[in-house]
């Protein structure tokens, strides 16, 4: 597990490129900054990217296409092609008037999808006679600021969390740039802008959403501090665990049963899913705190505390977590949503930390990952 | 003789509702007497107007909610709170931030109480529900 505190900034949000290497931030105002790993903890400013006239606020890198979109509160997508040794920018109409909020890649990389304050998702796709990225929006059911997004690995759903307190999947087929979807989990039939799920029992905010590995599940948190897994099917079955911390803001499948979130607490937790009985559970903390050494009390000092803040406890306010402020966003480093062995976070303290899944689940010992 | 009165409808009204020393016995209220207070408060947790736009209604649960917790004793509280499910203590925690909104003399002192398990119990997960209810009890 290590920590490297970039700025004392929150970081807005990250992306990782193909090989790890490098890291693309915005650290919370309108640029795009990219750090190069140095050997050892060392990092490295190799780029910035200024074309944004607002904050930015979703970055995704395209692993195989090494493209970097980003989306914006000044209503704009761009996409980066790196040439040379300069990322270039091209504009992307969204056709938005809020601003956007997320934005991903489709595991092709010939779409990328956009989540807005306009109560809409943008679907975005190249056209090559117009050499012009054109959008299609998805407006209907959703009635707020859509926050998250995540691809199903066809390539063709999208679940998508919003401030309506809901979350849904929709189709994005298009018949421009690919086949027709065979049948999934969650339907067969999927022409543009079907909605194939909604869900329903939660009443916060949907802050993140993820597809499992195979694309069965989808898991998401929402803010009234529950966490709920959905398994595709005729008729598919929500089971959430109102959990007793502060509400999570990301998180990710690390195998088909097992979910890392994070958020307001400032330290990543574990769930387990369990379909069969269909019902999630805290796995565990996945914070090691350092072992503080143990200060005694003298009497004098109780006392004080008795009569200051009617406990005498020791000291409590310092945060024992790694990150010192909420996390924000969670993302996989190494292996997949189905087999995870790195994930990294990052957060409002402007630090990034990288997890080491093996190394937790052997110094915790009843952490079981399944 | 009644044919002296050409109508007969005070033979219909019932008297003893104007009665001031009439004797009311509420369910819960005779439960508190018998001394079963858990029993109270799992009848009183149940059912909670939560769809009903009546705002009479919620006020009125809300009061029963107020008269079974105030009629604990501190040293039952702890145990009471943990009879309850996960569900049960979101609920009372919903009881409680409502009561604190309508402080009458005794009443937040004995919420503090209440609050302090239920908070043990529930996590400051379950006041982030108390905040984000679309639904109030």
């Amino acid at each position: 597990m290590s920590y490297y505190n970039f700025l004392l900034e929150p970081i807005s949000c990250h992306a990782w490129n193909k090989d790890r290497t490098q890291i693309a931030i915005c650290p919370n105002n309108h640029e795009v900054h990219i750090y190069k790993k140095e050997g050892g903890d060392k990092w490295s400013k190799i780029h910035e990217l200024k074309e944004h006239n607002g904050q930015v606020t979703g970055i995704d890198w395209a692993p195989e296409s090494n493209r970097i979109v980003t989306c914006g509160t000044d209503r704009n997508a761009y996409v980066w092609t790196l040439k040379g040794n300069v990322w270039r920018p091209t504009l992307v109409l969204l056709r938005i008037n809020r601003a956007a909020r997320c934005v991903k890649w489709s595991p092709k990389e010939n779409k990328f999808a956009v989540g807005s304050g306009s109560r809409l998702i943008s679907i975005c796709y190249f056209e090559q006679e117009n050499d012009w990225w054109v959008c299609k929006h998805i407006k209907k059911p959703i009635r707020s600021t859509v926050l998250s997004l995540d691809w199903h690995p066809n390539n063709v759903l999208l679940a998508a969390g919003s401030c309506d307190f809901k979350c849904r999947i929709f189709s994005t087929y298009i018949k421009e740039v690919e086949e027709k979807p065979s049948p999934t989990p969650w339907g067969s039939k999927m022409p543009f802008g079907e909605l194939m799920f909604e869900s329903s029992g939660t009443d916060g905010w949907v802050h993140s959403i993820c597809f499992s590995g195979s694309g069965g599940r989808v898991a998401w948190v929402s803010h009234d501090s529950t966490v709920a897994v959905a398994t595709g099917s005729k008729n598919t079955v929500i089971s959430s665990l109102r959990s007793e911390t502060l509400p999570l803001l990301g998180i990710t499948f690390i195998t088909e049963n097992s979910l890392v979130a994070a958020g307001h607490d400032c330290y990543p937790m574990l769930y387990v899913y369990d379909e069969g009985k269909s019902t999630v559970t805290f796995g565990g903390k996945l914070d090691i705190p350092k072992q503080n050494a143990q200060r005694g009390m003298t009497a004098r000092e109780r006392f004080q505390n008795l009569d200051k803040k009617a406990s005498s406890e020791t000291d409590k306010a310092t945060l024992e977590s790694v990150h010192k402020n909420s996390i924000s966003q969670i993302s996989i480093l190494e292996g997949d949503k189905s087999k995870c062995s790195k994930f990294c976070t990052t957060g409002m303290d402007g630090g990034m930390t990288i997890w080491d899944v093996k190394t937790l689940a052997s110094s915790m010992k009843d952490l079981k990952i399944i | 003789m009644s044919k002296n009165v050409s109508s007969d409808r005070f033979r219909k009204v019932d008297v003893d509702e104007y009665d001031e020393n009439k004797f009311v016995d509420e369910e819960e209220g005779g439960e508190n007497q018998q001394g079963n207070v858990m029993g109270a408060l799992q009848a009183v947790l149940k059912n909670p107007p939560m769809n009903t736009k009546n705002q009479a209604l919620k006020d009125r649960a809300e009061g029963l909610v107020l008269k079974v917790l105030s009629s604990f004793k501190s040293a039952d509280i702890e145990k009471a709170v943990q009879s309850l499910d996960k569900n049960g203590v979101d609920l009372l925690m919903k009881y409680i931030y409502k009561g604190f909104e309508q402080p009458t003399e005794n009443s937040s002192a004995v919420l503090l109480q209440w609050h302090e398990k239920a908070l043990s119990a529930g996590g400051v997960g379950s006041i982030v529900r108390v905040l984000t209810a679309r639904k109030t009890v």
